[in-house]
């Protein structure tokens, strides 16, 4: 950092609010449809797996070494097959958000009381509708903990893709490294912190919302 | 060798048929067999004559009430929507689910105003059992299947729920097929007992007389127990023998002249409130003395029975209490009669008296 320069110039903040805001938009745009996908896909595979234990070791083997791969050389590996596009950012952020949400999906589906579930087919559910009706609403606190979790870190890890021309608000973060200027890296990690904090306080709304019976336990 | 082999049995409807027998004898793989849960490797079940293998599973179990040990209630759904379960598979226009829902909380005697809103958890054990019931019996099912329904719940509560599911199959007549390895539950419950041995093999079927007169063998002697007397109590309710009349005295009345101070006064008055409801013992010489009927002095240690209370529950609750007498009362709790240890007994040496000696074994 050069000497004498202050940690943050605000009239600088001021003058580019406008970027601001198109990389905050940026930001949500690519966490939202990387936890989006990764979810419609984990909830494919962990209904497959969740009865399935044959099923369910794979699975999680696959999606925990692709949670190990460190995210620069996944990104870096995958550039010459799919470029410097958003498609490589999202490969690699949805690679991660699997391991979390399907192990939560699995878990949430098997928390499910075996008395309910044979009452349940007792009474004449397919097993559609025990999934439907029964299963997953009654798992959905242990997948919306997963969703949040799995969720704050890809806010975090979205930072990353902007050394692959993403990025979101990691575009600030790398312009003050590489201009030894602390303002844009203060400001993009503070507001990637801040947008992290408002989507988990979100999630844990809709989580209240969806599960009302949570609420009378005594 | 199969967990359940050679099995047999007629159930005729309208009966409660009781499958009892030690665990792993096969009960609830008999039980599951009826609705499909379990597919039998050979053999056919016939509800009605006709063959069930012919109906799908899902059809099928929508016919056939279904109760198990822990009840299951969908903890997601509020109770009103746990008893709605089947009628709305069956598409039930929702103005009928929700009169059925009403009538059923009434049956089971929670307060629909109250308890429709409310989830599974926020219920007591007791209550939560009762809407399982109500659950199975939404549609009006022909048939009910009920695995250890009553298991979860302390003996007392379990006394209350057997009596108020034998009052509402008087009413019913549903064909019920009962699983329990609770020998006084299946003498208590069933019309018929099927007593089952290991590997599913049928050692009786007859009526609960029969079964504890007339053992067919050593097995099911063994398993209905020494006790057998002891358990046909469990056969005759509180309102088949006669009643025995306490002196009654209503609260806040004087004692009639005839009783105070009489050489014959008995040792104690029985205190009644104004709707005759009994509220407890009065020691008729104090009361005589200060001319008080109030309730504070009223000892309150008889437990009350109903008419269909049966004999082994009520011995049971003045052995538990170590008192003499229980006081018989009707569906509003006003007062019919009294019943005391000797009554018991006497109903007791009747028994025994009246049962052939069973053949001995060899």
């Amino acid at each position: 950092m050069t000497p004498g320069e202050p940690l943050i110039r605000w009239e600088w903040i001021a003058a580019h609010l406008g970027d601001v805001g198109h990389r905050i938009l940026e930001h949500l745009v690519l966490t939202g449809l990387a936890v989006s996908i990764g979810f419609v896909l984990s909830l494919a595979l962990g209904v497959w797996a969740a009865h399935r234990p044959g099923v369910y070791a794979p699975i999680t083997w696959v999606a925990g070494v692709l949670y190990t791969i460190p995210s620069l050389a996944l990104f870096a590996l995958l550039i010459p097959f799919t470029g410097l596009s958003v498609l490589t950012s999202e490969i690699g952020l949805v690679s991660y958000t699997l391991l979390i949400l399907v192990r939560n999906i699995v878990a949430g589906i098997r928390s499910v009381p075996a008395d309910v579930r044979e009452s349940a087919l007792g009474m004449g559910y397919t097993p559609a509708q025990v999934l439907w009706k029964v299963e997953l609403p009654l798992a959905m606190g242990v997948i919306v903990a997963g969703l949040r979790v799995a969720t704050v870190t890809t806010v975090g890890l979205t930072t990353v893709t902007a050394l692959i021309g993403q990025g979101g608000l990691g575009y600030f973060i790398i312009d003050g490294i590489q201009r030894f200027f602390s303002t844009p890296l203060i400001l993009g990690a503070v507001l990637s912190v801040l947008l992290a904090i408002a989507l988990d306080w979100l999630l844990v709304q809709v989580e209240r919302l969806a599960t009302p019976w949570a609420r009378t336990r005594q | 060798m199969g967990a359940v082999n050679d099995l047999s049995l007629l159930v005729p409807p309208g009966e409660i048929c009781v499958l009892v027998g030690p665990s792993g004898c096969g009960k609830t793989t008999t039980l599951k067999m009826i609705n499909r849960l379990i597919e039998p490797s050979s053999g056919e079940i016939l509800i009605d004559g006709q063959p069930i293998s012919r109906i799908p599973p899902t059809k099928l179990r929508r016919r056939i009430g279904y109760v198990i040990q822990h009840i299951g209630l969908f903890p997601h759904r509020t109770i009103a929507d746990n008893i709605a379960t089947v009628p709305r598979l069956l598409n039930w226009p929702e103005d009928r689910v929700r009169r059925r829902v009403d009538e059923l909380l009434h049956v089971i005697g929670l307060d629909p105003a109250v308890v429709r809103g409310r989830y599974p958890a926020e219920l007591s054990g007791g209550e939560r059992q009762r809407v399982g019931v109500a659950r199975a019996m939404a549609a009006e099912p022909p048939v009910m299947l009920m695995d250890e329904p009553f298991g979860a719940v302390d003996p007392i509560a379990r006394a209350r729920l057997q009596n108020e599911f034998l009052r509402l199959h008087q009413e019913l007549r549903t064909t019920v097929v009962f699983v329990t390895h609770d020998i006084d539950e299946a003498i208590k419950m069933g019309d018929r007992v099927a007593v089952m041995q290991s590997g599913g093999l049928l050692a009786q079927y007859a009526p609960p007389e029969e079964l504890l007169t007339r053992p067919a063998n050593d097995f099911v002697a063994r398993f209905v127990g020494a006790d057998r007397g002891l358990k046909r109590l469990a056969l005759t309710t509180v309102g088949e023998i006669e009643l025995g009349q306490a002196p009654i005295v209503v609260e806040g009345q004087p004692l009639g002249p005839e009783g105070a101070g009489a050489p014959t006064m008995p040792a104690y008055h029985l205190l009644l409130d104004d709707g005759r409801r009994p509220i407890g013992w009065l020691n008729s010489r104090r009361m005589a003395a200060t001319g008080k009927t109030s309730r504070d002095q009223a000892d309150e240690s008889s437990p009350f029975v109903q008419r269909d209370t049966n004999l082994h529950d009520a011995l049971s609750m003045l052995l538990g209490l170590a008192v003499q007498t229980a006081i018989v009362v009707d569906d509003q709790g006003r007062y019919s009669g009294v019943i005391t240890l000797e009554d018991i007994a006497r109903a007791l040496r009747s028994a025994i008296e009246s049962a052939p000696v069973p053949t001995p074994v060899p």
